[in-house]
């Protein structure tokens, strides 16, 4: 990746600051420790401006005093060497390299990815930089899109290529790259009236040979389960940008919840970046609990991971409106969850010809 | 209530006493095959340590079992003890109620003379076979070899065959001791219940036996003596007035050589001097000068009731003879083999205390964790005069206690706090008196008599809080490690790393040590020195506060073993119970103190953990050690106040499961 100086710096100079703090607090023969921000769902706020969830004002303290803080704070002071060693020599690394490279800190090394990927994200949270400015990306996670679309790629050797993601792409569709800022692509046209983000490659992979891009004049983004970052960022630019409406079609279950959230409102996970990832006018037409019992459609019963997992999302603040609340009670009480395939229990057109357009109906979509 | 044997010892006139068990033999415990062998085999080995004992020898027992057909097997059972001379032998093995124990009052495994006569019978019984007994005395050239049979009409025994012969075991001619060999109808079982099961909870208490078991496939099992020191020989007493019953009264006086009632009361019984002798007799309303043989059973009766509304002193209780604390230990880790625990509590032996006319005293002990396997209910060995029980361990007074006691309190587990606990441990209750109370004749279990369930109660809880405390003691130990980690590899880390970032030179980090730890550190340590035979304890005091500190520490050591030269630095006291106390004075910030003693005379392993105690110091401010127990010099402290916990990050319940 070429470095073009200005953000780089200012990564480099604000953990270089996380540095001083810690050697300040040891020189003055005090705890070492960091202030952060909770990155709980007790602690995630409306913010009215942008219309999506960030973290509140409610922070927690990561100190050496306990043997948990005390290893994070000696692998932060690992991860800031490497970090600056890495923009130093104009190198950079995955998520899951950054994960192997602590192999070799000895007490430090961290004992999952999550672990390091978490510690990435806590940095990006002091320093309000992006993981992308310390070097660090993650692993291509090839998200497909397919649809009268148009846009012009840099790819690695610099070169600009323009393609159409309907006619220039072969039946899996363009693959989203992890990064998908206007230095990378740039959207030139569209002719479509709105995206649909769909969760699973079956139920993406029905509406492309059911032709429904052409027939609703849609563009299909395959979410992967929950969203990467970068698919994520894609459909807010579409929407943004071309001002497309985004529509997700999900399975019904918790999860699937979960995952419009992600995409509509911010993810816990990364609520410091909500404003730049979430799209907020994003409606939901996956399969809900009344369409369970509505279209009659095949389901498995909730198990107790799932039940835990909708209890909790009655108290999760961006669920906290009439619809989601009587979806999830619902859920609960009926003890159901269903598959968006489930659909082609009326037929393989079944959901384009009928379920589709009647949801988007009733999302005002068309 | 008389004893069953002295009922039927009234009952001899109409029906013989041996008839009688032949036809109720479970009275005696041979209610099933199984049971029978390991009961027969019990009474020969008491037999045996007790012989042993009253002759001062260490006592040598083996044990063979063989397997003849499914049903049938062969039992023999050999001592080193005295020998019996030939005269006596027909009515010890062949006589149910002979025995020298029957009238005396002692603390002994077998008191009513019954057990190996009825083994005999059993065999018998079961398969009409003669019993096989040898016996040598030291006096003798040659032993005495006798088959044995009872006449069940008559009571009486029945030599069928006599030898003389040289007796030789490996080659090596016998100077004295016993061997019985007879057949039963028996079946053989392992596990729980087993002849080994028996034979090493007899090692545990009789530490001074080496027991040696030849199984049916012949594999031999040896339990080695921990000790060379006999057991302090119980003492024979006349009976105590109180507790005494009818049966025993009639039996008494018909037997007595005493020609005067006065003279009767006060030479036969403890604690009765002529005034409370004349004193009972006024109050019975019969005359002093009456013949014992002469007493109606209404007036048995009335000096009873009379002896219950006289006071007369306590009995004496010296003639007990507990096992010991240090040698319930030393049974204990003897028999456990190779299974390694973590901790054996300090066993406590009660001081003797007094139940009816009775004395008897209450041993207790608690092993616990290492390789003890962790999810069972823990195992409950119990003992009556040094005799494993092993059957009706819910009747069992013992039993009782230990479900009725709650556990979790003492860190095992037990459902609801009642009923036995589970955990890796082994809980040991010894109860002994010149007269033991069982439920019922087989001596099975110890009868649930209130005092003997009161002192049970505490000998368990004494053990008990020691083993809380040396759990606690570890958890603070794990805590304490784990702020070691962090100020000995976190920190400096640290400190290395932000300097290189930073290209500054590394800070002082002594501060932030203390900040963190903020404790007095106290660690102990004990080494055994095999060859000067010394046993070497290391105190350790850390200060890892900030401050300067001043504190006292105090170890409780067995006083007749510290080898007083070798307490560093000088002790400020030593007390004669065996407390040394040391005063440490204006210790530095991150100074250190040793303090080391060592003892002589101790075995490896009798002392593996340092009893310490801290005193003068803010108890919160320490670790490794507890407050001096009692209000022994302790001031009062405030507490300090920590500072408001703020919400800890890495702690705080998240929900990242997004993304």
């Amino acid at each position: 990746m070429k470095n073009d100086g200005e953000p780089m710096s200012v990564a480099l100079e604000k953990l270089t600051e996380i540095a001083e703090t810690i050697y300040g607090q040891l020189d003055s023969g005090d705890i070492p420790k960091m202030s952060l921000p909770l990155r709980t769902k007790g602690n995630i706020r409306f913010d009215n401006k942008t219309n999506v969830w960030k973290y509140g004002k409610a922070t927690g303290v990561r100190s050496a005093k306990k043997a948990v803080g005390a290893y994070m704070l000696l692998r932060t002071m690992h991860m800031l060497e490497f970090i600056g060693d890495m923009i130093s020599d104009s190198k950079s690394s995955t998520l899951r390299e950054m994960y192997y490279i602590s192999e070799g800190w000895g007490k430090a090394k961290f004992n999952s990815q999550d672990e390091s990927d978490k510690l990435a994200e806590d940095l990006e949270i002091i320093t309000k930089c992006l993981r992308e400015d310390f070097k660090l990306r993650p692993e291509e996670d090839g998200a497909r899109v397919i649809g009268n679309l148009t846009l012009e790629e840099t790819d690695r050797k610099g070169k600009k290529k323009r393609m159409n993601c309907r006619d220039d792409v072969g039946d899996s569709g363009y693959s989203v790259p992890y990064n998908v800022e206007s230095d990378k692509i740039k959207l030139i046209s569209h002719d479509a009236d709105f995206i649909i983000a769909i969760e699973t490659g079956g139920m993406f992979d029905r509406l492309v040979e059911n032709g429904f891009d052409e027939d609703f004049r849609s563009v299909l983004v395959h979410l992967k389960g929950q969203p990467a970052r970068s698919t994520r960022r894609f459909i807010k630019r579409l929407n943004e940008e071309l001002k497309l409406p985004v529509v997700t079609f999900t399975d019904g279950d918790p999860w699937s919840f979960r995952i419009h959230a992600s995409v509509a409102y911010g993810a816990i996970k990364t609520a410091h970046i909500s404003e730049y990832l979430a799209t907020p006018t994003a409606e939901f037409i996956g399969i809900t609990a009344s369409d369970i019992l509505n279209y009659d459609l095949p389901t498995d019963k909730l198990s107790d991971v799932d039940i835990k997992a909708l209890e909790a999302e009655l108290t999760d603040p961006r669920f906290r409106d009439p619809f989601w609340k009587t979806e999830i009670e619902t859920m609960l009480e009926n003890k159901k969850k269903a598959e968006q395939q489930a659909l082609a229990k009326y037929g393989l057109d079944y959901v384009t010809d009928t379920y589709l357009p009647e949801k988007l109906t009733q999302a005002g979509i068309i | 209530m008389a004893t069953i044997a002295e009922e039927l010892a009234r009952k001899q006139k109409e029906i013989s006493v041996s008839e009688f068990f032949e036809r109720n033999r479970q009275i005696l415990g041979f209610d099933s095959t199984v049971k029978a062998l390991i009961v027969a085999i019990k009474e020969a080995v008491d037999n045996s340590l007790d012989a042993c004992e009253e002759a001062s020898i260490l006592p040598d027992v083996s044990v063979t079992i063989s397997k003849l057909d499914q049903t049938e097997f062969r039992v023999s059972v050999r001592d080193n003890g005295p020998g019996i001379v030939r005269a006596q032998m027909p009515n010890v093995f062949g006589r149910l109620l002979y025995g020298s124990r029957f009238h005396a009052i002692r603390q002994s495994r077998g008191q009513q003379g019954i057990g190996i006569s009825a083994v005999v019978m059993y065999s018998q019984i079961t398969t009409g076979k003669a019993t096989h007994i040898r016996s040598k005395i030291a006096e003798s050239d040659v032993s005495n070899d006798i088959d044995l049979t009872i006449d069940t009409k008559k009571n009486r025994p029945v030599v069928v065959r006599e030898d003389h012969l040289i007796w030789e075991e490996g080659g090596t001619r016998v100077d004295h001791g016993t061997l019985i060999e007879f057949n039963l109808g028996a079946r053989y079982v392992t596990g729980k219940q087993s002849v080994m099961e028996y034979l090493r909870s007899t090692a545990v208490v009789n530490p001074h036996a080496t027991i040696r078991y030849t199984d049916p496939e012949g594999k031999v099992y040896n339990f080695d003596r921990a000790t060379q020191t006999m057991p302090p020989k119980a003492v024979e007493v006349k009976p105590h007035p109180y507790g005494l019953e009818i049966g025993t009264l009639i039996n008494m006086l018909a037997y007595t050589q005493e020609k005067r009632l006065s003279l009767f009361l006060r030479n036969e019984f403890s604690r009765i001097s002529d005034r409370v002798a004349r004193e009972i007799c006024e109050k019975a309303m019969v005359s002093p000068d009456r013949r014992p043989k002469d007493i109606s059973l209404e007036q048995a009766k009335a000096i009873l009731a009379a002896i219950a509304q006289t006071k007369i002193m306590a009995p004496q209780t010296d003639c007990l003879s507990p096992i010991g604390e240090a040698l319930i230990k030393r049974g204990l880790k003897n028999v456990l083999g190779t299974l390694r625990p973590e901790f054996y509590a300090q066993p406590v032996t009660r001081p003797p205390a007094v139940n009816g006319g009775n004395p008897y005293q209450v041993e207790a002990g608690i092993v616990y964790g290492g390789e003890l396997p962790p999810d069972q209910p823990v195992t409950i060995m119990r003992y009556a005069n040094r005799v494993p029980l092993l059957y009706q361990q819910g009747a069992c007074a013992t039993t009782q206690v230990v479900g009725a006691i709650d556990w979790r309190r003492y860190g095992l587990e037990q459902r609801g706090g009642t009923g036995i606990p589970y955990g890796p441990a082994v809980i040991l209750v010894h109860v002994l008196s010149t007269k033991l109370p069982f439920t019922s004749e087989s001596k099975e279990a110890i009868a649930p008599i209130p005092n003997i369930m009161e002192e049970i109660d505490l000998a368990l809880r004494t053990c008990a809080r020691n083993l809380k405390s040396h759990l606690n003691k570890k958890e603070t130990k794990s805590r304490a490690a784990v702020k070691f980690d962090i100020v000995t590899e976190i920190i400096p880390k640290i400190a290395e790393k932000t300097s290189k970032i930073l290209e500054r030179p590394v800070p002082d980090i002594s501060r932030t040590i203390t900040k963190i730890m903020n404790v007095v550190f106290i660690e102990d340590s004990v080494e055994y020195d095999q060859k000067k035979k010394l046993t070497k304890a290391t105190i350790r005091v850390r200060n890892y506060t900030a401050r300067k500190q001043e504190l006292k520490v105090h170890a409780l050591v067995p006083r007749e073993y510290i080898d007083s030269g070798s307490i560093y630095p000088e002790p400020a006291e030593i007390a004669d119970d065996g407390k040394i106390m040391w005063d440490i004075k204006k210790m530095q910030s991150l100074q250190t103190v040793e303090c080391t003693f060592a003892m002589k005379g101790l075995e490896r392993d009798d002392y593996t953990e340092n009893e310490v105690y801290v005193s003068d110091i803010n108890p919160a401010t320490v670790i490794g050690a507890e407050t001096l127990p009692g209000d022994w010099g302790i001031k009062t402290f405030e507490f300090e106040e920590t500072e408001e916990e703020e919400a800890d990050y890495d702690e705080e319940e998240g929900e990242l499961s997004e993304e």
